[in-house]
């Protein structure tokens, strides 16, 4: 039943003012229009360039759902590849990362491949004298991606010709992955500690819209951070708050905390919680690193970048960054109903390792498919998935403190419980959605 | 100096499934009461893991944050637990690593697979517990439960109880 494909009104229509049709989370259909044309047209997270430090290393993964690899070539930069073979669509890489050397070579046939993707070789060649080789798919080799562009690090590509440059899409946004950057001493990043994935029977969009939804974490996370407080409570007097109480603990924060906290929207989808304090903004200073970022930067750039206390920053459509604790996490789409939520970690290169160890630690907490926060927002989750069945009411409501002046694709700030943000990711939903129908 | 009767292999036998016993049996204050007082409980997230600290794992919590995991359990606003989840562990008959009884130091080497089940769904596990015990105050106590999942770094769902 093709009741959205070719019909962009009928996508668009699914996106009221302050309301979404459940279709945008349990219709197979949207999803499968979401891979052709959102995550094409859109800058899409890959990986981070410290993943292949060296010429062959490569790392695979996702774009959608369609297999991608990037790739250190011999020029020093990093090629984003279609992960498959041109000749019979096999996939060309299957462990996550490793070093290729200086081709890769299908399992299938041995034909092999420069890591720009260009075809090297392909055994028996004289079978395809005259057989109009050099005019079919499999002579363009291993498709590169077209559009990569590599900011501090964080690699991103566009699968489309059609959408913005990446300037243009991202904007003032990219200040949420530049002072990630910044808490280094080095101004640099390193991917570390290894990646903690948790799969979700849910569709992606609810994760994205948890990310900057500021009243369910006392309601929803009472069960952990609640407990978390009242178990400490019976410590000793007197006893140092251990980093997970830290950690804890703020999710229990009252509605005022979140309402000053603050939400800011950029255009094109972004946006982020946090502009004033964040749940971050109290943690233990580690010693030594202080000194460090003053010794880097001076006193007032290091104070102005370590007083940056963002909570979460939305990179439309699938990426949240978390700069204060040097983490990220991609809502990788599997089906309308199946996420893989990947939670990557990095070190501060030339800072503490007691910075990565309460990176790690957080992540742990919070993010793992064993963390009792994470329990509960996949509970809830999934009860929507289920709820959504419900035919009486088929639209979500996002219109928590909706200002009939706002407009999209503009930067605004304004009260940290708004729903702004997820407003804004719908508008910036229908555009790309349809940019290319 | 305080002199300890070191344990029999088969005292450090009885220990180990007794632990499990008591996690599928839902007995968890008397279960956490098995770990000494700077016991850990470790689940790595990669195969043949060494560092807990600088290296992710699924679980490295102190009696602290067990006791927040047991007591969030008891809530009434426990919402991922609205139907509770229940567990049952089949062990192989623990292997004595080592025994140290100089240093108070025992070790015991455990394959198992592990259920837990919420509402219709059932997820089996498969996993190597690995105990570090030690006899403190006249009992034997767990410095360290280790748990290596044969699939430690796959995505998985919740897992809510204690392996």
């Amino acid at each position: 039943m093709n009741r959205y494909r070719g019909n962009a009104e009928a996508v668009r229509n699914l996106i009221r003012e302050t309301e979404v049709h459940r279709d945008v989370y349990l219709d197979e259909e949207v999803f499968q229009l979401e891979m052709e044309h959102l995550f094409a047209n859109t800058w899409v997270y890959v990986g981070h360039d410290s993943q292949v430090p060296n010429e062959g290393d490569y790392f695979g993964t996702t774009i959608g759902t369609a297999p991608i690899l990037m790739v250190r070539h011999s020029d020093n930069a990093v090629h984003v590849l279609h992960n498959r073979c041109p000749h019979k669509g096999t996939r060309i890489t299957t462990e996550t990362c490793g070093n290729t050397g200086k081709f890769f070579r299908c399992p299938y046939h041995a034909w092999t491949f420069r890591t720009d993707g260009t075809l090297r070789q392909i055994p028996l060649a004289k079978g395809y004298e005259g057989a109009k080789l050099e005019d079919s798919h499999a002579a363009k080799g291993m498709n590169p991606v077209r559009h990569v562009h590599n900011h501090r690090g964080f690699i991103f590509a566009k699968l489309n010709d059609t959408g913005p440059g990446f300037e243009e899409f991202f904007g003032d946004s990219l200040s949420s992955i530049d002072n990630m950057a910044d808490r280094s001493p080095a101004g640099r990043l390193e991917v570390a500690g290894g990646v903690l994935r948790y799969m979700h029977n849910c569709n992606w969009k609810m994760l994205v819209e948890n990310q900057t939804d500021t009243t369910h974490p006392m309601v929803a996370h009472e069960s952990s951070a609640g407990t978390a407080i009242k178990v400490w409570e019976n410590a000793p007097p007197g006893a140092k708050k251990p980093m997970a109480v830290e950690i804890y603990a703020p999710f229990m924060a009252p509605y005022d905390f979140f309402e000053k906290m603050g939400i800011r929207v950029w255009p094109n989808g972004h946006g982020h919680t946090g502009v004033h304090h964040s749940i971050h903004s109290n943690y233990s200073m580690i010693p030594g690193y202080f000194d460090q970022m003053v010794a880097a930067y001076g006193e007032n750039r290091a104070k102005a970048i370590l007083d940056e206390n963002r909570h979460n920053t939305i990179y439309f459509p699938n990426l949240m960054v978390k700069g204060p604790i040097q983490l990220l996490r991609l809502f990788k789409p599997i089906a309308a109903n199946k996420t893989l939520v990947e939670s990557w970690t990095f070190r501060l290169v030339d800072a503490p390792d007691t910075l990565l160890e309460r990176t790690l630690m957080y992540n742990r907490l919070i993010n793992a498919p064993t963390s009792v926060v994470g329990h509960d927002d996949l509970e809830v989750y999934e009860r929507a998935q289920e709820g959504l069945k419900v035919d009486a009411n088929q639209w979500v409501n996002v219109g928590r403190l909706y200002d009939p002046s706002e407009q999209a694709d503009v930067t605004a700030e304004t009260n940290g419980t708004t729903e702004r943000q997820m407003r804004n990711q719908f508008r910036a939903w229908s555009k790309y959605m349809t940019l290319s129908m | 100096m305080i002199s300890v009767t070191a344990p029999t292999d088969q005292e450090l036998i009885d220990f180990v499934t007794r632990e499990a016993r008591l996690i599928d049996q839902h007995r968890l204050d008397e279960w956490l009461d098995l770990f000494a007082d700077d016991g850990m409980y470790w689940m790595p997230l990669e195969w043949g893991q060494t560092d807990p600290r600088l290296t992710a794992s699924l679980m490295y919590e102190d009696k602290l944050l067990l006791t927040i995991r047991i007591e969030r359990l008891k809530g009434n606003r426990t919402f991922s637990q609205k139907p509770r989840s229940r567990c049952h562990h089949v062990l192989q008959t623990p292997q004595i690593d080592k025994r140290d009884e100089a240093r108070n130091e025992y070790t015991t080497w455990t394959p198992m697979h592990y259920v837990e089940t919420r509402y219709d769904e059932q997820q089996l596990y498969a996993a190597w517990a690995t105990h570090t015990l030690a006899v403190i105050g006249g009992k034997l106590k767990i410095k360290l439960k280790r748990v290596d999942l044969v699939n430690c770094d796959a995505a998985f769902g919740n897992i809510q109880l204690f392996m």
